[in-house]
């Protein structure tokens, strides 16, 4: 039976999992340039900057990324349609979905870019600043790159727990692995060996990328000892 | 270039440093003139390395003036970059890049303000990595090379500026007792080629050589200040003479 599901859906199976890692691609995209900005401002000498930082940070870790998708699905494009009458705003499931993994992941990813800067040693950016160097040429220069090493094993880390957090947007109907595999079962009437199925390739994409992401961190390491 | 009365370098008056209600510096006023060693001591806690680090502005200052080469910092409109690319300063704990090699931390503040072309840059570098005596370690990084010659890294990138003032904040503190003699060497070098100095350290032996002045700090003062031999061999002040008495 596990033969003939594969030799009958594994192309459609296998498709599906190439929108996975598209929606993935996408909300991980975004999610780097929302959590180095957000990062940042938590690491700037102004309380303003730190507070704004904060509080995004802390309405995306309270919200389960589910209630933000349907939010940002359905509730945005009525929003939007509720101040501009006549329009027929909407939102693809791709985009809705990559907003919704680009908030949630881009929170965490704030966390982990604040922490990385605060844990390089202030000596550095002080050394460059007695050089003359600006504030920011000194943080792109010297405290960045140092901050990107230690900060890699989590951002991996993240990028995995996103990957299979699209799983949760099979809720507003984009055909990622998940929903592709729940019609499948449909048609099949075989759970046992359809989610088998999914497992298993859940396992060897991510597996991959974290082999992959391993031999990056061993190559920007060195020369560092 | 502003006014420089003088050769009056560095123009200090009444400067204080609050940290929140801590009163670190609480009046310090000097003039160092060109081509002066001005060797800084002090107990710890006396305020010392906060005094030097307001030489340019590494800390806020809380009130008075620091006047840099004709350049009042405490103006909020100096440009605090440009004194500073002439203001050189050497580290207790080096603080070299660690993500660069060694070139790479002596090349980086001169291309990236663009005093030099990255050729001349590197030509400089190697000059000057030559006469802290690291020629062949410009491939090296920090975490490859001991104590003393990190220091003497960190000395040489401050001169790729070509500045005309060094700060030094207890630049041999923090290395093996066997590597102390290097670093000391390089600084006493650059001050008999009549660099302009100041050096906060617990290096009484090098005060007394090398110094043209001896300051003694405590509590956030200047407590007294004169050549060598009347502030380490003919203090005045108890403090200064209960000071010298232990680390002597």
């Amino acid at each position: 039976m596990l033969v003939t599901i594969l030799t009958r859906y594994g192309a459609l199976l296998v498709e599906a999992m190439g929108q996975t890692l598209l929606l993935a691609l996408c909300g991980l995209f975004f999610a780097c340039i929302l959590g180095l900005f957000f990062g940042l401002l938590s690491v700037l000498r102004s309380r303003v900057c730190n507070i704004i930082s904060t509080i995004f940070v802390d309405i995306i870790r309270g919200l389960p990324m589910i209630v933000l998708a349907f939010f940002i699905y359905f509730g945005v494009p009525q929003f939007v349609n509720n101040l501009l009458p006549g329009g027929g705003f909407t939102l693809s499931a791709l985009q809705a979905g990559t907003a919704a993994l680009a908030l949630n992941c881009g929170a965490y990813m704030s966390e982990i870019i604040r922490a990385g800067i605060q844990s390089v040693d202030k000596g550095q950016m002080e050394a460059a600043r007695s050089l003359g160097l600006p504030y920011w040429k000194a943080m792109r220069k010297v405290v960045l790159p140092q901050a990107i090493r230690t900060m890699i094993p989590s951002i991996i880390n993240q990028f995995i727990i996103t990957l299979k957090d699209t799983s949760i947007l099979s809720v507003i109907g984009f055909p990622e692995l998940v929903n592709s595999a729940k019609n499948v079962v449909a048609n099949t009437m075989r759970p046992l060996e359809v989610w088998f199925i999914v497992g298993v390739m859940y396992l060897i994409v991510i597996t991959i990328l974290s082999r992959v992401a391993k031999l990056l961190e061993r190559r920007l390491n060195r020369g560092r000892e | 270039m502003a006014a420089n009365k003088d050769n009056v370098k560095i123009h200090v008056s009444h400067l204080k440093k609050n940290f929140g209600k801590l009163e670190v510096l609480k009046d310090v006023s000097i003039d160092i003139h060109e081509g002066e060693v001005v060797v800084i001591l002090g107990p710890s806690g006396s305020g010392k390395s906060t005094f030097l680090r307001c030489l340019n502005r590494l800390e806020e200052i809380t009130d008075g003036t620091v006047v840099i080469d004709g350049y009042d910092i405490t103006d909020k409109h100096t440009d605090i970059n440009k004194v500073r690319e002439n203001v050189g300063m050497v580290f207790q704990l080096f603080n070299l890049f660690n993500n660069l090699d060694v070139m790479g931390n002596m090349i980086l503040a001169p291309t990236e303000l663009k005093k030099a072309s990255k050729e001349e840059a590197k030509e400089t570098a190697m000059r000057l990595l030559k006469r802290v005596g690291l020629a062949d370690k410009a491939d090296a990084y920090p975490a490859q090379l001991s104590g003393g010659q990190k220091q003497r890294v960190a000395i040489a990138r401050a001169l790729a500026m070509n500045p005309d003032i060094m700060l030094f904040d207890e630049p041999t503190s923090a290395l093996d007792p066997e590597m102390v003699g290097e670093v000391l060497q390089v600084m006493q070098n650059l001050a008999k080629e009549g660099m302009t100095m100041v050096v906060v350290t617990h290096e009484i032996g090098f005060a007394r050589e090398v110094a043209s002045r001896v300051i003694f700090m405590e509590g956030g003062y200047i407590i007294e200040e004169g050549t060598p031999d009347e502030v380490i061999n003919h203090p005045k002040e108890q403090r200064t003479i209960d000071f010298l008495s232990k680390v002597l």
